[in-house]
């Protein structure tokens, strides 16, 4: 083997070895709760850790990241995909596309702390003003402020992948007299498709495993929400709270939690890349 | 696993520190957080006139008995005494040593109401949810003369684990018997109601924004920032004001040789009744995991100099309650049980 291919090798090798010694500690941390409780595990919604009465489901925060992180892709959809539009075809090269990519890649490097705090000082009086929750701390209040976490990743992707579909094809359709919007729909869409699909994979990811932000906006209650102007909780925020004075079950309970966030997260891309499979042309 | 953990986290919580230098003794410790402001400027002062470099990482109170269990700390800090089952699992047999008292307080955010009295029975219904407007008559019979506007209560309380939340849970275990059956005790609970904000600066914030907003914080924290906090019955059935003399005067009653006990619910007539001591925690027989003989009376010295008079006054500085003269004896004497291969440290 030439050294280029040994190098390879081995880094690839690293990165196989962290994945896997990752699931292995996960697993063998969350042994303990699922003996205890077994499957119940994820199918209770009872989240008790007072001590001689534990009892520990991971429902609660399996509803509260699925629905947060749904919302966010959701609102995130449209904004995303007009802005790399705009970037990538409309206003391709211009000054005013080069100025709004440099904003959304801007948005990307801010810290999510930042967020949380321009959440909640700003969007959540904002959403107690409109009426929908007397005290602003909602599973959709967390939902806004991840799809605008979001955005970036799902724009700057787009936005290349766009860009990336090919001359000829688009020359050709104009000459056929196609008009910018049918271009648009019949050649960019269907040739992009499989790349902006990811991207919104990669984005849905993200906002499945935000944590910081998400804790400050959400109102931290262990239940399942009644409703998207309820508070909640998410799988990463229950971890990021309670992990400083967790111990033995607990910590077990909270590792699987880790776990089952780990799972979900591969079942997703799993999908995304199913998908993907079947429409790429 | 754990192991690694342990390790992990006291090394997040200490990347800011500086390197050890070899030939001077250095200490690492780590644990609660609630005594944290006062444990950094206690170390401060300590390092400064001493040299002995020691480092504090404030990772919970959980944290520090893990770490102490795990023997990557020279001693461990937490807000709850390790019970009987916890204590079995520690390797070796360890002591508690109380460095100051603190308090739980009930901060309120009321427009124009500058003077609240919460008794007993009104804290059990607000935050069990059976209050739900501040017009209530149990609090208005609580108050005679307030008017109390028509606003919904909003229950705070932390979202993550807390000796805060165990010192408010065991003072309410005591005075609700209905509490203790459907919520009891513990660093974190299953709510009946409320939100959950992440430690004091989250709890006290999410007050300070809400109208009609009613939580509990640490006592150090409110007073620092200077939060308006309700009166609360006492025992004796008097409304008591959180106050650095009526915190202290919750340890005036009888404390057991082992220091280990829950100062809620004082008898004392001027006591807060929701007050309780931190803990640093250090095995008896320091001789263990290859530790120098310099390292264990290092370890000591630290713990010896930091319930006596000037530390003490150093914890009034940040809001902390001193320990009374009583409690300092039983400390020393504690202290004078640790031992290095059979050997007293403090004499």
């Amino acid at each position: 083997m030439n050294p280029t291919k040994i190098v390879l090798f081995l880094a690839s090798l690293v990165v196989i070895l962290i994945t896997a010694g990752m699931v292995y500690s996960l697993t063998s941390g969350a042994i303990p709760v699922f003996r205890e409780f077994g499957l119940g595990f994820i199918t209770s919604a009872e989240w008790d850790p007072t001590e001689g009465r534990e009892v520990y489901g991971a429902l609660p925060f399996i509803a509260g990241t699925l629905l947060t992180s749904l919302i966010a892709i959701v609102l995130c959809f449209p904004l995303a995909f007009s802005t790399s539009l705009f970037i990538g075809e409309y206003y391709r090269d211009t000054k005013i596309a080069s100025i709004a990519g440099t904003m959304v890649d801007m948005l990307a490097g801010i810290p999510s702390i930042v967020y949380g705090l321009w959440g909640f000082y700003v969007l959540r009086p904002l959403i107690v003003s409109f009426g929908w929750s007397a005290q602003g701390f909602s599973i959709f209040t967390a939902g806004v402020i991840l799809a605008i976490m979001i955005i970036p990743y799902a724009t700057s992707i787009t936005t290349e992948i766009i860009k990336m579909v090919s001359n000829d094809l688009k020359e050709a359709a104009y000459s056929l007299g196609a008009t910018r919007r049918e271009v648009i729909f019949n050649v960019i869409i269907p040739n992009a498709r499989s790349g902006i699909f990811t991207s919104f994979v990669l984005a849905f990811g993200r906002a499945l495993g935000e944590t910081m932000a998400v804790t400050m906006l959400i109102g931290n209650s262990n239940v399942i929400p009644k409703g998207i102007f309820q508070s909640g909780n998410t799988m990463a925020s229950v971890i990021a709270n309670q992990f400083g004075e967790a111990d033995g079950l607990k910590l077990s309970a909270l590792v699987a939690i880790g776990l089952l966030l780990f799972v979900i997260t591969g079942i997703i891309n799993g999908i995304g890349k199913l998908i993907i499979k079947k429409y790429s042309v | 696993m754990k192991n690694l953990i342990a390790v992990l986290t006291i090394a997040i919580a200490l990347s800011s520190c500086g390197s050890n230098s070899s030939d001077t003794v250095s200490l690492v410790a780590a644990g609660a957080t609630f005594p944290l402001p006062f444990y950094n400027l206690a170390i401060k002062n300590y390092s400064n006139s001493t040299g002995t470099q020691l480092t504090y990482g404030g990772i919970g109170s959980g944290g520090g008995i893990r770490s102490l269990r795990d023997k990557v700390v020279d001693f461990g800090a937490t807000d709850a005494y390790l019970n009987t089952e916890q204590e079995e699992n520690m390797p070796a047999e360890l002591i508690h040593i109380p460095t100051c008292i603190g308090a739980v307080v009930i901060a309120y955010s009321l427009p124009g109401i500058e003077d609240l009295k919460l008794s007993n029975e009104n804290l059990q219904d607000i935050f069990m949810g059976k209050i739900t407007n501040w017009n209530d008559a149990k609090i208005k019979a609580s108050n005679p003369g307030v008017i109390l506007p028509d606003l919904d209560v909003t229950v705070v309380h932390r979202s993550d684990g807390s000796g805060t939340t165990y010192i408010f849970s065991d003072f309410m275990s005591k005075v609700s018997a209905e509490w203790d059956r459907e919520v009891g005790r513990g660093k974190s609970l299953k709510w009946p109601v409320g939100l959950g904000a992440k430690g004091n600066p989250g709890v006290a914030g999410t007050i300070k924004q809400t109208a009609g907003a009613v939580g509990y914080i640490g006592s150090e924290f409110a007073f620092t920032q200077k939060i308006p906090v309700a009166q609360v019955e006492n025992s004796a059935g008097n409304y008591v004001m959180p106050s650095l003399a009526s915190i202290s005067a919750a340890a005036k009653g009888d404390i057991p040789e082992n220091t280990k006990v829950m100062l809620t619910c004082s008898s004392d007539p001027e006591a807060y009744p929701i007050s309780g001591f931190t803990w640093l925690i250090l095995y008896k027989d320091q001789a263990y995991d290859n530790r120098s003989e310099a390292q264990a009376r290092e370890t000591v010295k630290f713990i010896s100099w930091i319930i006596e008079k000037d530390a003490q006054a150093l914890a009034q500085q940040v809001n902390y309650a001193p320990l009374p003269g009583k409690t300092v004896a039983q400390a020393r004497e504690l202290l004078g049980s640790v031992v290095y291969k059979g050997q007293a440290l403090n004499q």
